[in-house]
């Protein structure tokens, strides 16, 4: 063949393709099988999340978090409750921090078994992600017998939970964790040892730990990478910080280190729910659900059928909403996909000035270029599936 | 917590003072306070030297005052894994002044900058592709000004004649309502159909 017969090809992976993982359009220049550079053109489930947080009030704000990582609709909610609370000086009951805490734990299963199995499938294995999808439904359950919906939750609100959990409920959720692990086992089993699956993940998407910090990773991500960094750990919030776990890292940095790290992670999640399910049913067993304060948290409907008091605040609540005291924080949740926070600019006002969603796959997703150039073709649905990207949180 | 910030906002100030116009510590987090000269200095400061370690950039984005005359904020958010602390650094800005960019010191801030850009119009030098990223392609506008309505401006469908996606202008089926319920007495002020009328005259 001649020299001037070879050129680069490109092109277009997405926006519909399976390993997409949503609706993702890659733009690749391939030299050969061997990727030069990868366009990730997002965008294309922009909603408009952060302009529609602005014109509404703080208790309206709260869906929309759902909707952005809908793997794990619960800790985005978490996230933007914290940045409220620490704005308006808020104290949470300890009842409520370990309900939070345990749906924020059940929210890190649904989402590392929806990616640990899914990255299966996009590197050719179809039986993990049936084995992982009938423990997620059994867990979406636990989210639909707290607060009546499957996925869009509405349920840590700012003060703290909308409503108690029964404790037949977490009695299940108690239940339910040893078959999980037993389930856990079965996964890693098929796929840890796998020699096609070492072939498509180890030594791919290698990423160092000073380029990790740079490119504003987080989560899994840095952990990969070797970096001993959870926010549940060095930042602790909620009850985290009285919470027995372990956090593990990685040593490569590569695709098949985050796969471990997250197979270790529900395990380690397994073991919060465990402590926190023992905690709600001794000595946190009854007890307020979220904060006593009547100008946040609206009472219940029992309160507002005899105290006039209550009666007012119900309404002025759910019509006018609270008013915020001026000022910024930021506030960020270890989410399963990474660091997951909320810059919230209050004006004093009932609605929100400005909500900035940092969303830790969009970080992730932008480094697509730099993790995928040299590598090949196929490689790239295998890194794709390592970074955990959820379009809901990354597009917003 | 907020000591350490405290002590590391006198370093801060001490060492790079004329980088920094104010520091403000409220809720706990620290504020600093920058222009758009010192604003690459600055965080390359905040990188590289051994008491700061900031070495992870968090984000980047946006804030809209328009009643100002430098009307944006640049809101930077960094994070320090070595000192466990973070740090928010502001810059205000307006349509016409650009931010040079912070791609060569972070290289994260890429998308960060290209979402300010597409959200505020905020211009960024420097940056290697300063192009839209959320919005569709050809969208015209800065969505999360404040002067830009909710509803938007066109409108988008699958026209069956042209066998094509067709841009309309928005119609609303039923006025946009912002419901306003601050004061009970005085409300929103709705104008009812018709009403426009009346004025006039």
């Amino acid at each position: 063949m001649n020299e001037h017969n070879v050129r680069n090809f490109n092109i277009n992976f997405g926006p519909q393709h399976p390993a997409a993982h949503g609706v993702l359009r890659l733009v690749l220049e391939l030299d050969g099988e061997i990727v030069e550079r990868v366009d990730p053109h997002i965008g294309l489930l922009h909603r408009g999340t952060e302009k529609l947080i602005e014109t509404k009030t703080y208790l309206q704000a709260v869906p929309y978090f759902d909707r952005l990582d809908y793997v794990a609709p619960m800790n985005q909610e978490h996230a933007f409750a914290m940045a409220v609370e620490k704005l308006t000086k808020t104290e949470v009951p300890i009842r409520s921090q370990l309900i939070r805490v345990l749906y924020s734990e059940i929210g890190r299963i649904l989402s590392h078994l929806l990616n640990v199995t899914t990255q299966a499938m996009d590197v050719g294995a179809l039986t993990p992600p049936l084995w992982g999808f009938e423990e997620r439904e059994k867990l979406m359950v636990f989210y639909e017998r707290a607060c009546g919906a499957r996925m869009h939750s509405a349920y840590i609100r700012p003060g703290g939970v909308h409503q108690d959990l029964p404790h037949e409920l977490v009695e299940d959720i108690g239940k339910w964790i040893d078959p999980f692990l037993k389930t856990v086992d079965d996964i890693d089993e098929l796929l840890t040892g796998n020699r096609i699956f070492k072939q498509r993940n180890v030594d791919i998407g290698v990423v160092t730990l000073d380029d990790a910090w740079a490119w504003g990773f987080s989560g899994v991500m840095v952990r990969g990478s070797g970096a001993a960094w959870d926010l549940r750990k060095s930042q602790p919030y909620e009850c985290y910080a009285d919470l027995d776990f372990d956090i593990p890292i990685g040593k490569n940095g590569d695709c098949f280190d985050r796969y471990l790290i997250r197979m270790i992670e529900m395990r380690e999640s397994a073991k919060i729910m465990r402590q926190c399910v023992d905690r709600l049913l001794g000595d946190a067993k009854i007890g307020p659900i979220s904060s006593l304060d009547g100008k946040i948290v609206p009472p219940k409907r029992g309160e507002m059928k005899r105290s006039m008091e209550a009666l007012i605040h119900h309404f002025k609540l759910y019509t006018e909403g609270y008013h915020v005291p001026e000022g910024e924080v930021y506030a960020a949740v270890e989410a399963p996909k990474g660091e997951f926070g909320v810059y919230l600019v209050s004006d004093g006002s009932n609605k929100p000035y400005r909500c900035k969603i940092k969303a830790p796959g969009y970080a992730h997703l932008q480094a697509m270029d730099y993790i995928c150039r040299g590598h090949q073709l196929a490689d790239v649905s295998a890194v794709l599936g390592s970074l955990d990207i959820v379009f809901g949180e990354v597009d917003r | 917590m907020s000591e350490a910030l405290n002590e590391l906002a006198t370093y801060i100030t001490e060492t790079r003072g004329p980088l920094v116009s104010k520091s403000v510590m409220s809720f706990g987090e620290l504020t600093l306070i920058s222009t758009v000269e010192n604003i690459i200095p600055l965080l390359t400061f905040l990188r590289d030297d051994t008491r700061c370690g900031f070495i992870n950039f968090t984000d980047i984005c946006g804030v809209d005052w328009p009643q100002r005359v430098d009307r944006f904020d640049v809101v930077y958010h960094l994070m320090s894994p070595k000192q466990n602390l973070r740090i928010r650094i502001k810059v205000a800005t307006n349509e016409d002044q650009p931010v040079p960019s912070a791609t060569a010191v972070y290289p994260g801030a890429d998308w960060f900058e290209r979402e300010a850009y597409d959200m505020y119009g905020i211009l960024f030098t420097g940056h290697p592709d300063l192009r839209r990223i959320l919005t569709d392609y050809g969208f015209e506008g800065y969505p999360l000004r404040k002067d830009f309505p909710t509803t938007g401006f066109v409108e988008v469908r699958y026209d069956d004649e042209a066998k094509r996606v067709v841009y309309e202008p928005v119609e609303l089926k039923q006025e946009f309502r912002n419901f306003d319920f601050t004061s009970p007495w005085e409300g929103t002020d709705y104008v009812l159909p018709g009403d426009e009328k009346a004025k006039a005259q």
